[in-house]
């Protein structure tokens, strides 16, 4: 099992640090776009209440799949974009409506007093979204949204499957050449394990520091 | 008809939603069974196997299931396991979902209060007893919306199992817009629409559930 790792550690660390790429771009962007579409979900107007809620349910009720293979068939044919970024961009979409829901969950939550005080106290809605209510619900979300960026993580993998030579399509890749599928496994399975078990220990420290912040 | 919608293409697609649909309700009997077992293993605390139950499911659940899937299908016939596509797939989920549905389940067990079962031991019921009639339905009945929404991702994440050539949805529009590059649209538009379909009237399932249980 050695062996295979000393003969491709360069494929392999390249594939790791794909997926640790496309996972951050895909944790930045999906947190972006999931703020604003939980805001929108929440919004006072009807008409941007049915914007959130539609985009949030689309993107929930399809595959990650279908979305990636979208970019790769049908947009790349237009616009020159290539496998990372048609896994990515799908990442993003899909994963941004999971972060919108835990968003929605954290933020209704957070005691209607804060909105209240704040509004009485002469800030307008969106001040007192962004600066009182949008931060007490990012922490009250701190476990669920750990949780969306483990998912993050392992669905990257579905950049193997449009040629983004992420961790699963360079282990694809050297299977394919040395014909041991099953040590090739293992070794990028304990990588995957790696970060998400990185992941989840920061997300746990967060969840330590912050919860006790909001006790005191 | 002919075109993307001919009625050949139609019958091949909706072919592959059955199997889609096969496959997700074999995975989610097998993976709901397992699963609670697995779940009731973690909230008993049995010495050493309990812990040995709880690495075992971490391990999985931090997995890709794109991995697991590529792992029975490549990897288990050098032990000697040879499973067709179709099984490979249902084995492959069952066996990622369950570890899903036991940490659900567990949850679900540890939100009963402790009263419920302090109370079932001193009217002489024996544990088994407590768990099986007093602590498990109460759990269940906590535990279907999370399910359902867990079982939501196993219909989608089924699409994954167009990287060892299944039959199903995926993979069917994929041989379509295969022949005309005029059909990819049409093809992405109605599989979307299908499994939309599919899993959101699951999810208003799920929310009917959490409704009328809270």
């Amino acid at each position: 099992m050695i062996d295979i790792f000393t003969q491709n550690w360069q494929t392999i660390l390249n594939g790791f640090w794909v997926t640790i790429l496309s996972s951050v771009i895909g944790l930045v962007g999906s947190l972006l776009l999931g703020t604003i579409f939980a805001l929108l979900e929440l919004a006072p107007s009807r008409s941007l209440r049915i914007i959130g809620t539609a985009f949030v349910e689309f993107f929930r009720n399809i595959p990650l799949l279908v979305i990636t293979m979208f970019f790769y068939v049908v947009v790349s044919s237009s616009f020159k974009i290539g496998g990372f970024w048609s896994g990515t961009i799908g990442l993003i979409l899909y994963t941004s409506a999971f972060i919108a829901e835990c968003l929605r969950g954290g933020i209704a939550s957070v005691d209607a007093g804060q909105m209240e005080g704040a509004r009485s106290n002469g800030l307008t809605y969106t001040q007192a979204m962004t600066h009182i209510v949008l931060p007490q619900g990012f922490r009250l979300a701190i476990p669920s949204l750990g949780n969306q960026f483990i998912n993050l993580v392992k669905n990257s993998s579905i950049l193997s499957f449009v040629a983004g030579f992420d961790l699963m399509y360079q282990a694809n890749v050297i299977s394919g050449a040395n014909l041991d599928p099953f040590n090739t496994y293992i070794i990028v399975g304990i990588l995957y394990l790696l970060i998400t078990a990185s992941v989840s220990w920061v997300v746990k420290r967060l969840e330590n520091r912050i919860g006790k912040e909001v006790i005191r | 008809m002919s075109g993307a919608f001919s009625t050949s293409n139609v019958q091949y697609l909706l072919k592959g939603l059955g199997v889609t649909v096969g496959v997700s309700i074999i995975s989610i009997i097998i993976s709901f069974i397992a699963g609670s077992v697995l779940g009731i293993i973690l909230y008993e605390k049995v010495p050493y196997f309990t812990k040995t139950v709880r690495l075992i499911v971490n391990t999985i659940r931090n997995l890709p299931l794109l991995l697991i899937i590529f792992f029975t299908y490549f990897a288990l016939p050098k032990l000697g396991v040879e499973l067709n596509a179709f099984s490979a797939t249902v084995f492959a989920m069952s066996v990622f979902e369950a570890t899903m549905v036991a940490e659900i389940i567990r949850g679900g067990l540890l939100s009963v209060g402790i009263g419920q079962t302090e109370g079932a031991l001193s009217t002489g019921m024996n544990k088994v007893q407590t768990l099986w009639y007093i602590i498990l339905p109460q759990a269940l009945k906590r535990s279907i919306p999370p399910l359902i929404s867990q079982f939501i991702s196993l219909v989608k994440d089924t699409s994954l199992a167009t990287a060892i050539v299944l039959p199903e949805l995926m993979f069917r529009s994929q041989v379509i817009y295969g022949q005309n590059p005029k059909y990819m649209v049409p093809m992405f538009i109605t599989i979307a629409a299908l499994y939309f379909v599919v899993n959101y009237s699951l999810s208003l399932l799920a929310k009917w559930f959490d409704k009328r249980l809270v």
